[in-house]
């Protein structure tokens, strides 16, 4: 049983998270794919970094290259280093993955919509406090 | 030509499941993905409280006064390296090469540790300035995320010393092999959640 999975797996079959892409262990493809990752993320922290700091960019376009490097960054970490890619034999973890991000999504926006609604319509503080005498 | 090649379509095109169950690897792997995935969204509702209490400082210091963007460029760092190691034990770990395994591991180890040294010694500065989680709203849900996240390496720190010592131990068996796969999934999935937090939290708190 054991030795069907070491004689490679049949084109079709799923990889798992983690897993490098295409079978079969080549520790140098691998050591190359980790290197990228990691000089990618590397450049990304430093931008990222830099555009919080610096006095170049326009002000309210700071908190968006920030978030945009963000997403870039977690995409690389994805692909590089979690080895989460677009591949057939990849779908159900990309699947899985989408669902999760929707969830996220729905949590924090929806927290942050509805919150800043219920600002907007309810009375400040001091008007309350006076109606009630 | 077209129609003769769809008709002789391979034999590669059947589902997957005609093959029977997937093998134990990727069942493992799977279920520690949907895991962590459901970990990630834990800390999206983490995330949404203190985006939605960002500005309830309580006439304390907000966190333009609070955070130390250095020390943070110092926390990402070692992270990241930390992150590498791991990749680097799971090169180690394909190859079943002992001594490159507990050195990456222990690299791992080490860079995690000194990232949640930096940690408490910001979270006991800041106690210690008054800024404490129950000072404001601002601050507990701040807490409760950096937390959170804390407390998740601190887990995986422990678990990381239980994979060395079964390599060492019990060499490389299947089953304990499966158990460092999921280690190093949660270990870069960690990497990840502190990127949104030193993105979101850090840097867009202290920007010029």
């Amino acid at each position: 049983m054991s030795s069907e999975a070491e004689f490679g797996t049949p084109p079709g079959a799923d990889t798992t998270p983690g897993d490098a892409p295409g079978s079969g262990h080549s520790t140098r493809r691998g050591l190359r794919t980790y290197l990228i990752g990691l000089g990618l993320a590397i450049v990304m922290t430093m931008a990222s970094f830099w555009a919080a700091q610096t006095h170049l960019i326009y002000g309210p376009g700071v908190s968006v290259a920030i978030v945009v490097l963000a997403i870039a960054q977690m995409g690389i970490h994805l692909v590089f280093f979690l080895h989460i890619t677009t591949a057939p034999d990849n779908a159900n973890n990309v699947l899985a993955l989408a669902f999760g991000i929707l969830i996220a999504c729905l949590v924090i926006f929806g927290s942050l919509w509805i919150m800043a609604n219920l600002n907007h319509n309810m009375l400040p503080l001091q008007q309350m406090m006076d109606m009630q005498r | 030509m077209n129609t003769a090649a769809v008709s002789h379509a391979p034999e590669n095109s059947e589902p997957t499941s005609a093959d029977g169950p997937a093998s134990r690897r990727i069942i493992v792997g799977y279920g520690f993905w949907i895991f962590l995935l459901s970990d990630i969204i834990m800390f999206s509702a983490f995330f949404a409280a203190y985006a939605v209490l960002n500005g309830a400082t309580n006439g304390g210091p907000g966190p333009a006064q609070l955070f130390d963007t250095n020390s943070v460029a110092i926390e990402t760092a070692c992270l990241l390296a930390s992150s590498f190691a791991c990749g680097m034990a799971s090169l180690a770990v394909a190859e079943q090469n002992q001594r490159w395994t507990q050195l990456s591991l222990l690299a791992t180890g080490l860079l995690g540790a000194a990232f949640l040294g930096l940690e408490l010694k910001e979270f006991s500065s800041l106690v210690g300035r008054g800024a404490g989680p129950t000072h404001s709203a601002f601050l507990s849900s701040f807490f409760t995320l950096v937390g959170c996240h804390g407390a998740h390496i601190t887990a995986g720190l422990l678990w990381l010393g239980t994979m060395m010592a079964q390599f060492y131990a019990k060499g490389f068996r299947e089953n304990i092999q499966h158990r460092f796969a999921c280690f190093s999934l949660f270990w870069h999935a960690l990497d990840i959640i502190w990127i949104a937090i030193f993105s979101l939290v850090y840097l867009n708190g202290t920007r010029v």
